[in-house]
C-alpha cells in the first residue's frame, strides 16, 4: 500500500539513478541508520556486543569483500581467511610500530597491505579458472597462516606466539584493549561497515562493476568487447581483500583483542564466509549483509534453545550445527540459489502489487 | 654411501608412500569429477564418515547414542558385540551405498544442470552435513580403527637395507599395503571403466550428459554408482589413514591435501591422480626434509599448494588434464 513507484516522479538523471528508487525503501534505509546510530549504542550491552552485534558487521565488511570477488567478478576464493590474516597483523604491526597514529589509520593502512598481497594471489588468475582457481586460493590460506605461526617478526618474538592489541582511543575514548566499552566496539565497527559498505554499492554499479560482472558471465565475451581481464580482475582482487583486511583488522583489534593465526583465521573462516554469500545471495551487497548476520545468529540461536532450554551437553549442539548449517546450504541452494537477497527481492515485487495482486 | 644421500632416500621412499595414499583420495574426486562433473569437496568427509562407521559397526556402538541420552535420558552406549573387520567392512560398504542414493535422491537430482560452481558449494554443505552426522551417530572422540591389517617398522627391508646399505631404512609395513591396494584399486577400476557394461555407460556420462541420456543410459542410476564407488574408495583411504593415525576429524583434512593433487594432475585424469599423488607425496617431504629446517619446519602445510599453484601458472589444465578449449 505504501510500497510503491506512483506518484514518486523521478526529474533528474540523478533521482533516476539512486540505490532506493522507491521512497520507502529510502525512509526505510534512513530509519535503520538512525537506530544503528541513535538507538543501539544507548541500549548495548557486553552480551549482546560481543555475541552478536559487533561479529555481524565485522563479518558483513569480510563478506561484501568476497561478494566483490567471488559474487561480482566470479572468481572464487577460498583464502579468505588468509587474508583477514595479513589484515591483522598489518594492523598491529602498524599499531605497535607507529603507536602515536590514529587507529583508524592503521585500520585503514592494513586494508591497503592486505590489498597489496591479494593482487599478489590474484595473479594466477588471469591464467587458471574456476575450480582450479578455487583451490589455487588454498595455497594463500595456508601459505599464509603459516607464514604468520612461523616467522617471530610478525608477531614482535612475544613468547606465546599470539599478537595483542595495545590499548588506542578514537576522540579519546579506547577502542581497542580490555577497557573498551561494548558502544565504542559496535561503534567503530558500525562507522566502517556503512562507509565501506557504501562505497561498495557504488563500485559495483559504476564502470568498474559493471567490468567486474562482464568478466564474472563470460570473460572471453567481455575481453573481445574490450574489457581488459587483467585490470578487472586484479581490481576486484584488490578492491576485495582491501575489504576483507580491514574485516581482518577489526576483528583482531576490536573484536578479539588477542589472536592466535591458526585458531582465528584458519580455513574454516574462510568457509564460514563462503557460507555466508551463499545464503545471503552473489552479487548483492544486502545479500552479504544478510547472510552475515543469519550465521552470526544461528549458532546463537541454537545454542541458547538446545544448550539453555533442552539442557543438551555443548557438544552435541556443536554438531547438530554443522548439520543445520550444511543442510541450509544445501536447502538455499536448491530452493534459491540467489539466496535471501532474492527472496527479500521477491518479496518487494509482491509488496508493489499488494494487496491488489491482479 | 654418504649418510645425507641415505636419509634423503629414505624420505623419498616415505614420500612416495604417502603419496599413495594422496592419490588414493585423489581418485575419489577425479572418478566423480569425471562421470557426473561435480567437484566433490566432500570426499575427504566421506573417507572420516566411512571410517567412523566402521569403527563404530565393529565395536557394536549403538547410533546416535549421545542424542538418544540426552533427549531419553537414558544411558546406552553399545549392543555388545564385536564384528570381526570384513562383515564391518562389508556393512560399511553398504551403508556408503546408501548414502550414495540418499545424496542423488536429495541433492543431485534438484541440482541438475546447475552451473558447477553451485554444485560444488553443495559439496561443502554435504562435507558440514555428514561431519556433523558422523559426529553425533558415532561420538567425536578419537577412535582406534584396526580391521587386521599389519603395522609398524618392516623388518625384511629393515634387515635388507642394513646388508646393502649399512644403514637400514624406516619403512611402515602399513604403508606398503596400501600401496598394494591402491595399485589393485587403480587396476580394478580401470578395467571396469573400459570392459564393463556399466563403465562404459559411466565413460559415456562423463562425455556428454545429453547424449548418453538420449541412448537411454540412466542418469540416476550412473551418479548412484560413481558416488557408491567414490563412497568405498574413500571407505579404503579412511581405513588406510584411520589405522594409520586413529580415527578423528582431522582425516577429513586429507581431502585438502588431495587437492594440490588434483591441480597437479589434472581433475580428469586417473594416472593424473596417481602421478600427482607421488610428487606430491615425495616433493614435501623432500622440501621438508631439504629446506624445513631452514625456515622452521612445517612446510608439509601449504608446500603442495604452492607447488601446484606454481605449476598451474604454467600448464593450466594440469599434467593429463585435457586441454581446455573455449569458444564464445
Amino acid at each position: 500500500m505504501f510500497y510503491r513507484e506512483a506518484g514518486d516522479f523521478k526529474t533528474s538523471y540523478v533521482d533516476d539513478g539512486q540505490t532506493f528508487p522507491i521512497k520507502f525503501d529510502r525512509m526505510r534505509y534512513y530509519v535503520v541508520l538512525a537506530v544503528a546510530f541513535g538507538v543501539v549504542p544507548f541500549v548495548i550491552n557486553d552480551y549482546w556486543a560481543s555475541a552478536v552485534f559487533v561479529p555481524f558487521l565485522i563479518y558483513a565488511i569480510a563478506a561484501i569483500g568476497l561478494n566483490i570477488l567471488t559474487g561480482y567478478c566470479g572468481q572464487v576464493s577460498l583464502g579468505t581467511g588468509g587474508f583477514m590474516a595479513v589484515g591483522a597483523y598489518a594492523c598491529y604491526k602498524l599499531m605497535t610500530g607507529f603507536p602515536d597514529i590514529n587507529i583508524v589509520f592503521h585500520v585503514l593502512g592494513a586494508g591497503f597491505v592486505t590489498a597489496g598481497v591479494g593482487v599478489l594471489f590474484g595473479l594466477p588468475s588471469l591464467r587458471i579458472k574456476g575450480f582450479y582457481l578455487a583451490v589455487a586460493t588454498l595455497a594463500a590460506q595456508f601459505f599464509l597462516v603459516w607464514l604468520f605461526n612461523k616467522v617471530p617478526w610478525f608477531y614482535n618474538y612475544s613468547a606465546s606466539g599470539q599478537i595483542n592489541a595495545p590499548e588506542r582511543t578514537v576522540f579519546n575514548v579506547p577502542v581497542t584493549g580490555p577497557n573498551t566499552d561494548a558502544w565504542a566496539k559496535y561503534m567503530m565497527c558500525l562507522v566502517f561497515l556503512v562507509v565501506l559498505a557504501w562505497v561498495a554499492r557504488n563500485l559495483t554499479r559504476g564502470t568498474i562493476g559493471r567490468s567486474w560482472m562482464a568478466i564474472r558471465d563470460m570473460d572471453i565475451a567481455a575481453e573481445i568487447i574490450g574489457v581488459n581481464p587483467l585490470k578487472a580482475k586484479l581490481t576486484a582482487f584488490a578492491v576485495s581483500s582491501f575489504f576483507v583486511g580491514i574485516a581482518g583488522a577489526l576483528f583482531f583489534s576490536v573484536y578479539l583483542g588477542a589472536v592466535e593465526v591458526g585458531e582465528a583465521f584458519g580455513i574454516n573462516k574462510s568457509f564460514l564466509i563462503l557460507f555466508m554469500i551463499i545464503i545471503g545471495g552473489l552479487g548483492s551487497i544486502f545479500g552479504s549483509l544478510a547472510g552475515a548476520a543469519f550465521l552470526v545468529l544461528l549458532p546463537v540461536l541454537l545454542k541458547n534453545l538446545l544448550v539453555g532450554t533442552l539442557g543438551w551437553p555443548t557438544d552435541l549442539a556443536a554438531h547438530l550445527e554443522l548439520m543445520i548449517v550444511g543442510g541450509l546450504i544445501i536447502v538455499f541452494l536448491i530452493a534459491e540459489p540467489h539466496g535471501l537477497a532474492q527472496l527479500w527481492r521477491i518479496a518487494k515485487e509482491k509488496l508493489r502489487l499488494w494487496p491488489f495482486p491482479h | 654411501m654418504p649418510d645425507q644421500l641415505l636419509f634423503a632416500m629414505e624420505v623419498t621412499l616415505n614420500g612416495l608412500m604417502a603419496g599413495v595414499l594422496y592419490a588414493l583420495v585423489a581418485l575419489g574426486f577425479v572418478l566423480i569429477f569425471k562421470a557426473s562433473g561435480i567437484f566433490n569437496y566432500a570426499q575427504g568427509v566421506l573417507a572420516l564418515f566411512a571410517a567412523l562407521t566402521l569403527v563404530g559397526l565393529q565395536e557394536g556402538q549403538i547410533p546416535f547414542a549421545h542424542l538418544i541420552n540426552a533427549i531419553f535420558g537414558t544411558e546406552v552406549h553399545h549392543f555388545g558385540w564385536h564384528l570381526p573387520g570384513i562383515v564391518a567392512i562389508a556393512l560399511t560398504v553398504g551403508v556408503m551405498v546408501l548414502l550414495a542414493i540418499a545424496i542423488e535422491r536429495f541433492i543431485l537430482k534438484h541440482l541438475v544442470n546447475q552451473e558447477p560452481i553451485i554444485l560444488f558449494m553443495a559439496t561443502i554443505g554435504l562435507a558440514y552435513f555428514l561431519e556433523g552426522l558422523g559426529d553425533i551417530m558415532w561420538g567425536s572422540d578419537i577412535k582406534k580403527l584396526d580391521v587386521g591389517l599389519p603395522q609398524g617398522i618392516s623388518d625384511t627391508i629393515d634387515a635388507t637395507t642394513a646388508n646393502w646399505f649399512g644403514y637400514g631404512f624406516f619403512i611402515d609395513r602399513l604403508d606398503i599395503v596400501a600401496t598394494v591396494i591402491a595399485a589393485l584399486l587403480v587396476i580394478s577400476l580401470t578395467l571396469f571403466s573400459q570392459y564393463s557394461k556399466q563403465g562404459r555407460a559411466l565413460r559415456a556420462v562423463a562425455d556428454d550428459h545429453q547424449a548418453a541420456l538420449s541412448v537411454g543410459i540412466s542418469l540416476r542410476f550412473i551418479w548412484v554408482l560413481v558416488w557408491s564407488i567414490a563412497g568405498f574408495v574413500a571407505l579404503v583411504a579412511g581405513i588406510m589413514w584411520g589405522t594409520k593415525s586413529g580415527v578423528q576429524f582431522s582425516l577429513s583434512l586429507i581431502a585438502l591435501k588431495a587437492l594440490p593433487v588434483l591441480m597437479l594432475g589434472g581433475f580428469t585424469s586417473i594416472p593424473g591422480a596417481i602421478v600427482g599423488g607421488l610428487i606430491i607425496g615425495v616433493g614435501e617431504k623432500l622440501f621438508e626434509f631439504a629446506i624445513g629446517p631452514m625456515v622452521g619446519g612445517a612446510t608439509e602445510n601449504w608446500f603442495a599448494y604452492v607447488l601446484a599453484l606454481l605449476f598451474l601458472v604454467f600448464r593450466p589444465q594440469g599434467l593429463f588434464g585435457e586441454k581446455i578449449i573455449e569458444r564464445v
